[in-house]
């Protein structure tokens, strides 16, 4: 899900680092008073838990490798713009570092798992379990919230990639960009990680949220009354 | 800085994950099973399609990271090799990650409960 570098078309590209950067100067804001200095540690231990289990290439047998993402049970555990703020180190670290996702991609790619991603899980969490004291009701949440944000984020990924031949092709017919369509990619992509990879987040997200709830539940932000902030 | 008991606990769990990360490039080898969709290199791209699109050769070039595909030679054939670069590369990966969320953190966060 990490878009590499002459992937996408400026018109795409450049829209996008304008939406994360903006989205990270309000994470930034947010961050700011909703999270307590003696939970630090926690985040730095989100963002490297992000990049560690991103490393776990899984195979679709004989075709292509995915993976989770982390950003589902870190937007639980510790809200969505604390999230957006972890999973981008950890992308733009990956970027820069190791060539995996573009340069010119990281807002793209920012966007889609530091942004749209633990935003879905975030609501889709909130909305399914309130009561910490329902515990099956809240590993079935949290599993939930893991699986469709990650198969959604993949199914916005591949809209990124698919709307590239409609938007720049060269004057013979040939993509200048990613050359599959929405029709090959929106299924290429949708199909793996609704049968795989989206299980795979899921379990994470639910087994490590279970963890927390036997250990520390005052901790799970999404636990937390809504505060005068509106966070 | 001080940790708490938990946090302690979290930190040994991600470097025992940090160690078994291999099984991310062993497994897909085992399987047959090739690049993500979507993060093909030109010339898979020119195998499958039989072009290379322009902007994509324009642009797939333009950052030449130090450790590429987590990596510390690309060249080696050797498994044991490449299982003990990506553990390098995870700990170097995710130590940096760490240390930069901490500092960001703390420039960041102004609630001292």
């Amino acid at each position: 899900m990490h878009i590499p570098d002459g992937y996408l078309s400026p018109q795409t590209y450049i829209p996008l680092y304008g939406l994360f950067v903006s989205a990270a100067a309000v994470a930034v804001r947010k961050v700011k008073n909703a999270v307590s200095a003696r939970n630090i540690p926690y985040l730095g231990m989100a963002a490297a838990f992000s990049f560690i289990v991103m490393m776990f290439n899984l195979p679709v047998p004989g075709g292509t490798t995915g993976h989770a993402v982390g950003s589902a049970v870190i937007a639980i555990l510790f809200g969505p713009w604390a999230a957006t703020i972890a999973v981008s180190v950890a992308l733009i670290i990956q970027t820069l570092i190791f060539g995996d996702g573009g340069i010119t991609a990281i807002g793209a790619n920012c966007f889609n798992m530091a942004v749209f991603m633990p935003f879905v899980a975030y609501y889709v969490f909130r909305l399914l379990s309130n009561n910490p004291a329902k515990k099956t009701r809240v590993y079935f949440a949290a599993f939930i919230s893991g699986y469709l944000s990650l198969v959604l984020t993949a199914i916005l990924t591949a809209a990124e990639f698919g709307i590239q031949p409609i938007i720049a092709s060269s004057s013979d017919g040939k993509a200048l960009y990613c050359p599959y369509d929405l029709s090959i990619a929106i299924p290429a992509m949708a199909i793996e990680h609704l049968l795989l990879f989206g299980i795979v987040e899921g379990i994470i997200t639910a087994t490590i949220v279970s963890y927390f709830l036997r250990n520390e539940t005052e901790l799970i932000y999404s636990f937390r009354k809504v505060n005068k902030n509106g966070t | 800085m001080g940790l708490n008991r938990l946090q302690k606990r979290i930190l040994i769990i991600l470097i025992l994950l940090c160690l078994i990360t291999p099984v991310g490039i062993l497994l897909p080898m085992f399987f047959n099973a090739g690049d993500a969709w979507g993060e093909w290199s030109a010339q898979t791209i020119k195998d499958l399609t039989g072009y290379v699109p322009e902007g994509l050769a324009k642009y797939s070039e333009v950052w030449k990271a130090p450790l590429t595909d987590y990596t510390l030679n690309s060249g080696d054939n050797s498994i044991v090799h490449q299982s003990g670069f990506y553990i390098v590369s995870g700990i170097i990966g995710a130590t940096i990650t760490y240390i930069l969320m901490l500092i960001i953190s703390r420039i960041i966060v102004r609630n001292e409960k």
